[in-house]
This record gives structure tokens, C-alpha cells and sequence, in this order.
């Protein structure tokens, strides 16, 4: 695995898991959360862990989403606005 | 404030003396004695070619089945957390043509995919919980796709339970033969698949254990997607 592919991909994990935990919309949010597993398996897959790869895409990707978005489904779509801005930029 | 200025130091104390200790430590290298051990003497062990699934099947069996037995901890208090006497499904909306028809299509071949996958974790990679959640996604996909569709619990449940009392029974054998928990019996004692190492018939144990992995990881992971799936019918409890 070249230098750069992984660099891109790691940078892509971080930018979607800024996205899951920033997204007000949590279903947007448990995309951005999938997205990261998506990605992770694939690095997994060019860091020549094909096992682990299968593992992090169907479970991480796929049954966890499946799973928050049922809870999603029987709770509310929407984050309440009053927590304001994260915990790091508030103390 | 001061409680966190104070988790801060902490956690950077801590994290100092962790970089300090791993620092020693020559990643990358060959100083791995186990693992040297292991690659080298894997073959005529266990007769397993993928070296992993025969640390995590026959030389750390046991820690695999505390693993299954963790995840069957998990899918049952999933179940008794969302226990109602009568629970059904209340999708309202019908799939789409697109998903009814990728349904129809892929679930052949998706469970195809997941049964290869543990019955060859032996010879490539992957193995039960690869082959099981592969499974289970495309029991998810037949939950997606149709508002009525429901798996057999008639088949299911005792199916979970025969796996998991299947993988003692394995290991209770060979305490029987072998004098101790999981001994590999069949590879060891009765020696069979002596000369196909690489074919399928092979590997002593570890198929038939992750044959019953994958059935057990797969309905149970079944079983979480459908409790979370079903609502308890109006007014009832």
C-alpha cells in the first residue's frame, strides 16, 4: 500500500467522523459513522488483513447502521438544539 | 475546570510513561517467539494453511469460546430488554423495485458467500464471524426489503442453542481423548486429512467449529436485527 492511498484514507476516516459526531440530522450522522467503517475496512483490506476487512464491513458497516437506525426509527430524528456547540469548544 | 486541567495532566502523565514503555519495543521485528512458534509449527499441528484461524480456533480455542459466549450474552439482552408477549412487524411503506429486486437477486449468492467463508476459514481468510455476519446481513436485507417477512424461530433458536452446545460437545471429546478442554482430536488422535493439507477436507477441528460458529454468530446477529425490527402491537404489553 502506497503512502499516499493510506494517508487519503485515514484522512477520509477523520473527515467522516467529524461529519458522524457535527451532523445535528442523526441519520446523516450514522451515515457519516458507517462511512467510517467503510473506510477502515477497506485500509484493512490494503494493509493485508482481508479477514478483518470482511469483518469491519459487514458488521461495522452494514448491522451496527442497521441497528442505530431501528433505534433512530423508534426515537427522534433530530438532536435537540439547547447542547449547543461540543464539549471541547465549550469549557 | 480544575477537575479537567487536572484529568489532563493525568491522562498525559499516564500517556508518557506508555510511550516511554512501548518505545522499547521493536515493532516490526522478528522477536516474537509465539509467533515465530506458531508459523513455523502450524502446519503439522493443526493442518490448518491460514495460520490465523488456527491460532484462534485450536491454540486459543478456548478464548474463542468465551468470544461466542460474550456475543450470545449480548443477542439475549437484547431480547430481554425488548421482551413483549406479542410483537410483530409494522413496516408501512413497501420496499422499493430496486431493493425487492436486489433482494430477490443477491441473497442467493450473498449466502453462498457467508457459508464459503466459514467452511473454507481454514484454507483463506475469514472464518465463523466474517461467514456468520455475512449471513446475517442478508437476513437484514430480507428484513429491508419485505414488510412481512419474519424468520422461522421455530428453526432459529434451537439451531443457536444446538451450535453452542455443539462447540462443547467438540471440546468435552477431546478432555475425553486428549486430557485436556478442546484438545483437536480429530487431527491428533484419529489423524485424518493427514495428506490433503490444503484441500478442504482437512485441518482436523477447526471446520467443523467454524461451521458451528458461523451458524451460532449468524442467528444470533439474526436475532438482534429482528428484536430491534418488531414493535409490540398497540396497546398491548
Amino acid at each position: 500500500m502506497s503512502d499516499w492511498v493510506a494517508i487519503f484514507i485515514a484522512a477520509l476516516m477523520v473527515v467522516s467522523a467529524i461529519f458522524a459526531v457535527e451532523w445535528r440530522d442523526l441519520l446523516a450522522a450514522v451515515v457519516g459513522m458507517t462511512a467510517v467503517s467503510l473506510f477502515a475496512s477497506i485500509a484493512f483490506f490494503f494493509l493485508q488483513a482481508p479477514d478483518v476487512a470482511m469483518v469491519e464491513a459487514a458488521i461495522g458497516a452494514a448491522l451496527s447502521a442497521a441497528v442505530f437506525i431501528f433505534a433512530i426509527n423508534r426515537t427522534e430524528r433530530y438532536e435537540s438544539e439547547e447542547e449547543g456547540t461540543g464539549w471541547w469548544v465549550k469549557w | 475546570m480544575v477537575k479537567r486541567i487536572f484529568a489532563i495532566v493525568f491522562i498525559l502523565i499516564i500517556g508518557f510513561w506508555m510511550a516511554k514503555a512501548l518505545d522499547q519495543v521493536p515493532f516490526g521485528q522478528d522477536r516474537m517467539l509465539v509467533g515465530k512458534y506458531y508459523l513455523e509449527h502450524v502446519k503439522e499441528e493443526t493442518g490448518a494453511v491460514n495460520a490465523v484461524t488456527a491460532v484462534v480456533v485450536n491454540y486459543r480455542g478456548f478464548d474463542t469460546l468465551g468470544e461466542v459466549t460474550v456475543l450470545f450474552i449480548a443477542s439475549t439482552g437484547v431480547a430481554a430488554l425488548l421482551w413483549r408477549k406479542k410483537r410483530k412487524r409494522t413496516a408501512k411503506t413497501e420496499g422499493s423495485v430496486v431493493l425487492t429486486t436486489g433482494a430477490r437477486l443477491l441473497l442467493p449468492f450473498i449466502m453462498l458467500f457467508g457459508v464459503y467463508i466459514f467452511i473454507h476459514g481454514h484454507l483463506t481468510p475469514g472464518g465463523g464471524f466474517p461467514g456468520g455476519a455475512t449471513i446475517a446481513t442478508a437476513f437484514l436485507f430480507l428484513y429491508l426489503a419485505f414488510t412481512v417477512y419474519e424468520v422461522d424461530h421455530k428453526i432459529f433458536e434451537p439451531l443457536e442453542g444446538l451450535a453452542g452446545v455443539g462447540y462443547v460437545t467438540v471440546g468435552l471429546i477431546g478432555l475425553a481423548i486428549g486430557g485436556y478442554f478442546l484438545f483437536d482430536w480429530i487431527w491428533q488422535t484419529w489423524g485424518i486429512g493427514k495428506e490433503n493439507i490444503g484441500r478442504l477436507l482437512s485441518a482436523g477441528f477447526i471446520p467443523i467449529i467454524y461451521t458451528l460458529i458461523g451458524i451460532k454468530v449468524g442467528t444470533e446477529l439474526t436475532g438482534i436485527v429482528d428484536n430491534m425490527i418488531k414493535e409490540p402491537e398497540e396497546g398491548g404489553q
